[in-house]
């Protein structure tokens, strides 16, 4: 007889760890007197973070295995992206935790963080999810907290907007998701994942094809709200200019990336054993022309409009939305090296965003603009800032010896290697990244050429330092030496059978 | 090539020069400037060493490199060498000659870093990366290697520009950013298709596999690609009308730069469609040879043309080498041994011309704050060594027998009027304009009235001696003694002929 008891509790370590030091720190925060700083709130969420990393690893050896009834799942998928969204998320704390505007944040400092602790398990249920219900659970943990992160700035204006903003178009999207995912379950009569993947070949009516079809296109357009894919995009630009930079790190590359997991998860567990009842092909064949249109649309439009930036967290919303038309290129195309090419994209993606969103709130935090114009000089203000961020940009243009470069080389390779190859969307990639030159190298001739408004060095606390740094190096190591994250992958990612 | 990894200590022995200059106090110039001009030095020793022992008969294999370095996509049970790329270096008679111009020129433009004014540390360290992105480009084996230091030469010469050009520097460094850019996208998605299709970016393996009886690929494609290959390089080489950009840079940046600029970045253009598009694609290349050879004479005669009417002294220098590239092309498009072997000295020879003549462009606008025409004159009189070395200099580029570029130009028209005489006929003009606008401009400057006084105006100094001795040098050894460049050529021609079916 199975009992609580009797599930294997030991997988969901990493998610436990992350849970009780959330639910700790709240209680700490309410019982902790007014006078005490709250960074050590923060570090000892990074503790956690780190615990759960450890812990983790520790997993990473172990079978694929189920609990509680299937509906939460450690798989090779769930593994090596969970190392991307802890990883991501202990970069982001140290963010947080040295983080130190003009207005409207001390009171707040506490819930700052256990927040981001239950953002960050909401994204890391979504990744083991094996069923729809866990999936959106996760999903709401992750969309309700960061709603609140965004506002955090109280009695900042642009952080109330922002915040509204997106509480709205996030529910919009999340509603949409909803009723596609209701279409699955009305067909199949079931919320497991693994069980509809037994039951939807067997469909072959095409009423209910048509019907799947409507699904799918909800549930993605209600998704490709979190990746923030055009035309679902226009809330990106306004929240990540109003959040604190923190958070904006955070949605950039931790709610990026569960948005992808979540997207792949649902794409290849469900509508991959959809078969066209004439043809045989699965669904996902014949929708990958609108993938492909959504990837061309959206890196052009990211590209474009981040020219006439001139809010630096504005442009590197529009950059970021660029970059996740990159990653969906490679969605498009269905390669068999989906996974591989998704996933050190979004490596790279997280380290130069994240080091990039550090540098920018150490240039940005003291002074009351964030105009383009406040890196001018830098490189005589602070030359260690100006070179490392040199080194994330140029990994965000995609310049070799950076670890950008070799996730878009991937990213041609799955474009170009399947048969038919896909030619335009590959040009279109490479026409874009030239667009995005101008820009970033706009943000160079900043730091490097222009004379700064005022010659006072620019002070780091070291835990900063040492996260932009770690970043930088990162970045480069993994751009000379991809093969240590290729081969990590190639050894724990196991080409993820458990999906097929 | 006496010890192992010779060829990657040539290349990243700029890199000690980078390292020593993080250590030196940013006041002390004397020191960065001496460490900068020396850090250079290792690379042009080995270059010579090897060059010599090739000379000596030594065999070229014996510098290859390999070591494992990323392997994309592997499956359990899939071939190893599949998706594979190693990190391969490599030279042929070509390359090492391009080397070792790279290694001179870069020492001799470390001389004429004298001229920069501010941030001497930044400068050098700019400039030694710079250096170790061309030498690699040149040894690279595969293309996604030769790509990275491509790329390599691209964002430095990008912050060279920007921050120690003339008035215009920003305005330059973008168009070479973005024009090189296009380029360099262009190229990406060439390599990467060849990649993807065949598993491979080796360029020997490359062309065994496309050019066997079951190629991988439809010969449509291959024509696409070449001609993606051509774009790709043209705007490196510049074949007009891609040239725009280049000669903003040669107006605006730095004086060292500029003469690594047309000395060596340009030669890039012209050996990757060498090497590549007629090594990778040789049945499509003999397909477009026409076109090529049109694309070709235009190109000197538009650059001919325009060089005659220009008044900035640099602007003449930046569209003649336009037309001098278009002589390569000219050579190329012939097919044969000769054209091809002009083409090749013509690259050799244009690199040293076009450094020595920059070097003195920069003498003069130290001393002068002008280039333009109109304002000088009677530099004969002020600064007679100077004027010397600038008629010298003029000569060797419009080709006068006994120096370099009439080794060159004569073969590559003997090629071209061996195949196709009425577009060769069309194309000499061009040697006659040549003629007509570098002696416009230099007479112009070195003889008649003087148009300023040239009190406190030194002439040149024994520092400055030194590259414009030895790169004259050089230009008087290759046009006297021809073979001193075709003998170590010859190995590489024959294989290209042979890709060529000829």
């Amino acid at each position: 007889m199975e009992t609580l008891l009797s599930f294997e509790w030991g997988i969901m370590a990493p998610e436990f760890i992350i849970l009780i030091v959330a639910t700790g720190l709240s209680l700490i925060d309410l019982f902790l007197p007014k006078r005490v700083d709250r960074k050590i709130i923060g570090w000892i969420g990074f503790a956690g973070i780190v615990l759960a990393i450890i812990s983790l690893v520790g997993l990473l050896d172990k079978e694929v295995t189920t609990i509680l009834y299937d509906t939460f799942r450690l798989d090779a998928f769930a593994k090596v992206f969970k190392l991307l969204l802890l990883a991501g998320a202990a970069l982001v704390i140290v963010l947080a935790i040295s983080y130190e505007p003009k207005e409207g944040m001390q009171e707040y400092r506490g819930e700052f963080f256990y927040l981001l602790m239950a953002a960050l398990l909401g994204a890391m249920v979504m990744s083991s999810s094996g069923d729809l219900i866990t999936l959106f659970v996760g999903l709401e943990l992750l969309s309700m907290s960061s709603y609140i992160l965004v506002g955090l700035r109280k009695t900042n204006l642009q952080s109330n907007e922002s915040a509204m903003k997106y509480v709205i178009n996030g529910s919009i999207a999340t509603a949409i998701t909803l009723f596609g995912l209701s279409y699955l379950y009305g067909i199949t009569g079931t919320t497991n994942l693994q069980e509809m993947a037994e039951f939807l070949p067997l469909i072959n009516d095409n009423q209910y094809l048509y019907l799947l079809g409507i699904a799918f296109f909800m549930v993605f357009v209600g998704l490709s709200f979190k990746i923030a894919t055009a035309p679902f995009h226009m809330w990106a630009p306004d929240v990540y200019q109003g959040a604190p930079t923190p958070v904006t790190a955070f949605l950039g590359v931790v709610s990026k990336t569960a948005g992808f997991i979540i997207i792949i998860r649902v794409l290849l567990s469900i509508f991959a054993y959809i078969h066209n009842g004439v043809t045989q092909e699965p669904l996902l064949v014949n929708v990958q022309i609108y993938l492909a249109v959504i990837a061309g649309i959206t890196m052009i439009v990211g590209n474009v409009v981040a020219l006439r930036q001139r809010n630096v967290k504005r442009l590197f919303a529009y950059s970021s939305i660029a970059h996740a038309g990159y990653i969906l290129v490679a969605l498009a195309t269905l390669s068999v090296f989906m996974f591989d090419i998704v996933w050190y994209y979004l490596l790279a993606y997280g380290l130069m965003t994240i080091g990039a969103f550090a540098v920018i709130q150490v240039v940005t935090e003291k002074s009351d603009s964030e105009d383009i114009s406040q890196f001018a000089g830098l490189y005589r203000r602070s030359p260690a800032l100006a070179i490392m961020m040199g080194i994330f940009i140029l990994s965000l243009a995609g310049i070799p010896a950076t670890a950008g470069f070799i996730g878009k080389l991937n990213i041609f390779i799955g474009a170009f290697a399947v048969e038919p190859g896909f030619f335009v969307l590959g040009s279109i990639m490479i026409a874009t990244t030239i667009v995005s030159y101008f820009y970033y190298f706009g943000v160079m001739t900043q730091m490097f050429f222009r004379p700064p408004a005022t010659e006072t060095k620019i002070k780091v606390a070291p835990a900063m330092m040492i996260v932009i740094f770690i970043c930088a190096l990162a970045t480069v190591v993994f751009g000379l030496f991809p093969n240590i994250a290729i081969d990590f992958f190639q050894q724990y990612g196991d080409q993820f059978k458990d999906f097929m | 090539m006496n010890f192992p990894y010779f060829l990657s200590i040539l290349i990243f022995s700029p890199l000690l020069g980078v390292l020593l200059l993080m250590f030196v106090p940013k006041k002390n110039d004397k020191l960065i400037k001496v460490i900068g001009f020396c850090a250079t030095l290792p690379a042009l020793i080995l270059a010579l060493v090897a060059f010599f022992q090739y000379r000596a008969g030594a065999d070229l294999a014996a510098l290859s490199e390999r070591v494992p370095w990323i392997q994309f996509f592997w499956f359990k049970g899939m071939d190893e060498q599949l998706f594979a790329i190693d990190y391969e270096l490599a030279v042929n008679g070509f390359s090492l000659i391009m080397i070792l111009l790279t290694a001179l020129v870069s020492t001799l433009a470390a001389v004429a870093a004298i001229y920069i004014k501010k941030e001497w540390k930044g400068f050098f360290m700019l400039f030694l990366l710079l250096e170790i992105g061309m030498l690699g480009v040149f040894a690279a084996e595969n293309l996604v290697l030769f790509f990275i230091f491509f790329e390599i030469t691209l964002i430095p010469t990008f912050f060279l520009i920007g921050k120690w050009g003339y008035f215009e520097k920003e305005r330059a460094a973008f168009s070479f950013l973005i024009y090189n850019g296009v380029g360099s996208a262009v190229l990406l998605i060439v390599i990467m298709i060849l990649f993807a299709r065949t598993g491979t970016t080796n360029i020997d393996l490359l062309s065994t596999l496309l050019n066997s009886g079951d190629s991988p690929m439809s010969s449509s494609m291959k024509l696409g690609l070449l001609i993606a290959l051509l774009i790709a390089f043209g705007v490196k080489l510049p074949i007009f009308p891609l040239h725009s950009w280049m000669l903003r840079v040669h107006v605006q940046a730095p004086p060292a730069i500029v003469m690594i600029h047309s000395g060596i970045l340009l030669k890039i253009g012209a050996y990757g469609i060498i090497r590549f598009a007629m090594g990778i694609f040789p049945e499509q290349f003999t397909s477009l040879a026409v076109l090529i050879a049109i694309l070709g004479v235009i190109n000197l005669l538009y650059g001919a043309f325009l060089a005659f009417v220009q008044t900035d002294f640099k602007m003449v220098l930046a569209y003649s080498s336009v037309s001098h590239m278009g002589i390569v092309l000219i050579g190329l498009a012939a097919l044969n041994e000769a054209g091809i072997q002009g083409a090749i000295f013509q690259v050799v020879s244009h690199g040293l011309i076009s450094a020595l003549l920059f070097f003195l462009v920069g003498v003069l606008y130290e001393r002068l704050d002008t280039t333009e025409i109109p304002k000088l004159g009677g530099l004969a009189k002020g600064m007679p060594l100077t004027a010397g070395f600038l008629l010298a200099a003029g000569l060797a580029s419009l080709g006068l027998p006994g120096m370099s570029g009439f080794v060159s130009e004569f073969m590559a028209f003997l090629g071209l009027f061996g195949e196709m005489p009425i577009i060769a006929a069309v194309g000499v003009i061009g040697i006659i304009m040549t003629a007509v606008y570098i002696l416009r401009a230099i007479l112009g400057m070195t003889y008649g009235e003087a148009k300023r006084d040239f009190v406190g105006v030194t002439d040149i100094r024994p520092i400055e001696l030194f590259p414009v001795v030895t790169l004259l040098a050089f230009i008087i050894l290759i046009g006297v003694y021809p073979s001193v460049l075709s003998q170590p050529l010859q190995a590489t021609l024959e294989t290209i002929m042979l890709g060529l079916g000829g």
